[in-house]
C-alpha cells in the first residue's frame, strides 16, 4: 500500500516538473487581459476586439519575426483581486507579452506578476498616473493619454470655456475615479480662480444618491465633475435633472461612449466628457471601422483602436529588437513610430503615449459630439 | 460604570444636538430635503425589510434570497414595460400592468423558492436552511445574469413628472413622492391584513407557536407560503419604485439593497413588523443626514456603526423582544 502512495507521489512530482511552461514554441503568445464580463464589459470587449483584429491582420502578413501569433484571453471582471490570479494564469500559460488591463486598479495589482515574470505590458485603457509617473512599473506602456493630461484639459475647459467659478468634484472612491478627481483638484489649484466647493466620494452601486445630489445643489457648484464609470454617473445625472439642480455634469473617459448615453437616455443631453481625440479621418481608422462592422455587425466600442495600437506597438518593438526579449523590446519601444489608427504614435521615457490625446465632447441629441 | 456611559452619551447628544439645531436654523430647506430624501430611502428599505422580518418571525430563517426577489420584480417590470412600450400602449396602463406583472412574478418566485429551498429543510438544523438561502441567492443572481445580461440596462421611469408637483420638484422629485405615498399605502394594507383578516390571525398564531397553531387546525405550510408571497409582493413594489428613481437595473442590484434592508430589519428588531419599518426609516434618514452634513465617503461606515451601537444597548433591536438564542 505504502509503495503505491510513494509511486503516486513521485508521479505527481514528475508532472509538476514537466508542467513548467515558458519554453517558446513555434507561436508567439500574446496575453490579452481586461474586463470582459460584468457591468464594465463593454470597455474590455471593445479593446479585446481591437487586439483580435490586429492579430488577424499580423498573422495574415506572416506574424511577428516569421512566427504566427496566438492569443490568450483573461477576464479580470475589473476586480484587482481577480486580476492577480488571472495574471498568474496568463504567465503560467506562457504569455510572452501582455495587452491590458482595462481598469487601472487591476493593472496596478496585476503588474506585480508581470514585472516578476519580466513581461512587457501595454494597456489600451488604464489611465491612472501612478502607472507611469512613479517609476514603479518600468515594464508598462500605454496607448491612451494619462489622467494628468486629461485633468489639465478638463480644468482648463471648465475655467475658460464654461466660465465656472465654483465646482464640485465627486468620485466613486476607486483608483480610477478618485485619482482623476485628485488630479483635477491639483490642476485647479495650479490654475487658480476656480473654487472647489465640494470633494466627495460615493459608494458605487448605492441604492440612492439623492443626499449627495442635494449636497451638490447646496454647494451651488456651476460644474459637477465626476470621476468614475457610466452606471453611477447615469444615476447621479438623472437625479440632478429630476431635482432641478442647475449644474453642468462633466466626466472623464469613464463615461464616454454609447454605454452612458443609452443608460441615461434623455437625461444625458448637456453632459460634457473628455475622451480620446476623434481620429476618424485616418485611413487605417476607417478601414478598421469597416472590418469591425463586417465582423461584429456594429460600430467599434470605446477602446477598440487603442487595443489595435497596443498589438501594433508590441509587434514593431519585437521586429526592431529582432527577438522576443523583454529587455531588448523595451529599449525598442522608446524608438518606434507606430502608424496606428490613432495617428502616428510613439512612447516617452515614462511609457506614456506621444501623439494620442484627449478632446472634450458634449452630449447633443443623445450622441457625444466633439466641441473643442 | 453605568453613569460614565450615561455622561458620555449625554455629552455627545448635547454637542450633536447643538450643532444640529444650528445647521437646521441656518438652512431649513436643506434640512427638509435631506429628511425627505432619507424618508424615501427608508421607505424602500422598509418595503424590502418587511419580507425579511415576516419570514424570520414565522420560521426563524433569514431569507438571503429576498434581495434577489426584489431584483426579479424590477427586471419583470422592465421587460413588461419595454414590450408594451413597443406596442405603443398608454403610459398609465403600462405602469399599472408592469407593477401587476412584477408583483405576480415575484410572488411566484418567492413561493417557489420556499418550496424548493426551505420546506425540505423545515426540521433540519437552522444553519442548513441559512446555507440553502445563500445558495438560492447566488443561483438567482447568476441565473438572471445568464438569462438576461450582465450589463446595466436603462429603466425608463414609469412615473411621469406630475405637473401639480412642479413647484416642489426641487425639494423632492415626483418619483420620491410616489415612493413615500405607495409605501404608506402598502403599510396600511399590510397592517389590515395582519390585524383583521383570518390569514393574518393565522400568521400571528404560527409566529407565536408553530406546533400549537397546527394542533388548532391551522395549515402551517399554507401560512408560511402566504408569508413568503406577501413579503415578495412588497419587495417587488420596492424594486419597481427604486428602479424608477435611479433609472437603471442589473442582476446585482438585489445584493446591496437586500443587505441594507436586512440591517434595517435587525436594527428595528427582526421578527417585528413595526420594528422593520422603524429600523428602515432610522437607517435611511440617518444615512441621508450623515451624507448631507458630514462625508458621503463614510456613509456605509456610519450605517454599520449605528447597527453596532444599537445592538450593544438593545441586543434584540429597537422593538425586538428580548430572548436568549443562538444563531
Amino acid at each position: 500500500m505504502k509503495s503505491i502512495f510513494k509511486a503516486l507521489a513521485i508521479a505527481a512530482l514528475a508532472m509538476v516538473v514537466f508542467a513548467v511552461p515558458g519554453f517558446a514554441g513555434d507561436t508567439i503568445k500574446i496575453g490579452s487581459a481586461g474586463v470582459i464580463s460584468g457591468d464594465l464589459a463593454p470597455y474590455g470587449i471593445s479593446a479585446l476586439r481591437g487586439v483580435e483584429i490586429a492579430i488577424e491582420d499580423l498573422n495574415a502578413k506572416g506574424g511577428i519575426l516569421g512566427k504566427q501569433i496566438e492569443l490568450l484571453v483573461g477576464d479580470d471582471v475589473c476586480k484587482p483581486e481577480v486580476s492577480v490570479n488571472m495574471a498568474t494564469k496568463l504567465v503560467s500559460d506562457g504569455a510572452q507579452m501582455i495587452v491590458g488591463h482595462v481598469c487601472s486598479g487591476c493593472t496596478i495589482a496585476a503588474n506585480k506578476i508581470y514585472k516578476d515574470a519580466n513581461l512587457l505590458v501595454v494597456s489600451p485603457a488604464s489611465t491612472n498616473d501612478d502607472l507611469t509617473l512613479t517609476g514603479e512599473h518600468p515594464n508598462f506602456f500605454r496607448t491612451i493619454a494619462y489622467d494628468g493630461a486629461q485633468a489639465t484639459l478638463m480644468t482648463n475647459f471648465v475655467k475658460n470655456e464654461l466660465k465656472a467659478k465654483k465646482v464640485a468634484l465627486i468620485h466613486d472612491k476607486g483608483d480610477y475615479g478618485k485619482g482623476q478627481m485628485e488630479l483635477a483638484q491639483a490642476a485647479f489649484e495650479k490654475l487658480g480662480g476656480v473654487e472647489i466647493v465640494l470633494l466627495e466620494g460615493v459608494t458605487t452601486g448605492a441604492v440612492d444618491f439623492s443626499a449627495i445630489v442635494q449636497k451638490i445643489k447646496r454647494s451651488e457648484a456651476e460644474v459637477t465633475m465626476w470621476g468614475g464609470y457610466h452606471s453611477d454617473a447615469s444615476k447621479i445625472v438623472q437625479l440632478l435633472k429630476k431635482k432641478r439642480v442647475d449644474t453642468i455634469f462633466f466626466g472623464g473617459d469613464g463615461i464616454i461612449g454609447d454605454n452612458f448615453t443609452n443608460l441615461a437616455g434623455k437625461y444625458a443631453d448637456g453632459v460634457y466628457a473628455t475622451g480620446p481625440n476623434d481620429t476618424s479621418s485616418n485611413p487605417l481608422y476607417q478601414e478598421l471601422a469597416a472590418k469591425h462592422q463586417k465582423k461584429y455587425g456594429e460600430d467599434p466600442g470605446t477602446f477598440f483602436y487603442n487595443g489595435y495600437a497596443c498589438v501594433q506597438a508590441l509587434s514593431m518593438a519585437a521586429e526592431k529588437a529582432g527577438a522576443i526579449d523583454s529587455d531588448k523590446m523595451k529599449a525598442a519601444m522608446y524608438e518606434i513610430k507606430v502608424d496606428s489608427p490613432l495617428g502616428p504614435i510613439g512612447f516617452d521615457k515614462n511609457g506614456d503615449v506621444i501623439g494620442a490625446g484627449f478632446s472634450v465632447y458634449k452630449v447633443m441629441d443623445g450622441k457625444y459630439k466633439q466641441v473643442n | 460604570m453605568r453613569w460614565i456611559y450615561i455622561t458620555i452619551g449625554v455629552a455627545i447628544t448635547g454637542v450633536l444636538g447643538f450643532l444640529g439645531i444650528r445647521e437646521v436654523v441656518s438652512d431649513p430647506v436643506y434640512f427638509l430635503e435631506l429628511l425627505l430624501g432619507g424618508l424615501t430611502r427608508g421607505s424602500i428599505y422598509a418595503l424590502i425589510a418587511l419580507g425579511y422580518t415576516m419570514v424570520y418571525g414565522i420560521i426563524q430563517l433569514i431569507n438571503f434570497a429576498h434581495g434577489e426577489i426584489y431584483m426579479i420584480g424590477a427586471m419583470t417590470a422592465l421587460i413588461v414595460a419595454s414590450v408594451l412600450g413597443l406596442w405603443g400602449w398608454n403610459a398609465g396602463v403600462i405602469a399599472i400592468l408592469a407593477v401587476v406583472f412584477a408583483v405576480v412574478y415575484s410572488c411566484a418566485y418567492g413561493f417557489t423558492v420556499e418550496k424548493i429551498a426551505y420546506k425540505p429543510l423545515r426540521n433540519a438544523p437552522r444553519l442548513s436552511a441559512l446555507i440553502s438561502a445563500i445558495g438560492m441567492s447566488l443561483f438567482l443572481q447568476n441565473y438572471v445574469m445568464l438569462a438576461q445580461t450582465p450589463e446595466f440596462m436603462p429603466f425608463r421611469s414609469l412615473i411621469p413628472d406630475f405637473a401639480f408637483w412642479e413647484p416642489y420638484a426641487h425639494i423632492m422629485s415626483s418619483v420620491e413622492l410616489t415612493i413615500i405615498v405607495t409605501t404608506v399605502i402598502v403599510m396600511v394594507l399590510l397592517g389590515i391584513l395582519i390585524k383583521f383578516t383570518r390569514i393574518g390571525k393565522a400568521m400571528r398564531a404560527t409566529a407565536q407557536d408553530k406546533v400549537m397553531a397546527a394542533l388548532l387546525g391551522i395549515n402551517v405550510n399554507q401560512v408560511i407560503s402566504t408569508t413568503f408571497v406577501v413579503g415578495s409582493a412588497t419587495a417587488a413594489i420596492g424594486g419597481v419604485l427604486i428602479a424608477c428613481h435611479v433609472g437603471q437595473i442589473n442582476f446585482f442590484i438585489g445584493f446591496l439593497a437586500g443587505l441594507k434592508a436586512f440591517i434595517a430589519a435587525v436594527l428595528g428588531g427582526i421578527g417585528s413588523i413595526p420594528g422593520a419599518v422603524l429600523g428602515s426609516l432610522v437607517l435611511g434618514i440617518s444615512e441621508s443626514f450623515f451624507t448631507g452634513y458630514f462625508w458621503s465617503e463614510y456613509e456605509d461606515v456610519f450605517a454599520f456603526s449605528i447597527l453596532v451601537i444599537i445592538l450593544i444597548f438593545r441586543p434584540s433591536g429597537i422593538l425586538g423582544k428580548h430572548e436568549a438564542q443562538k444563531v
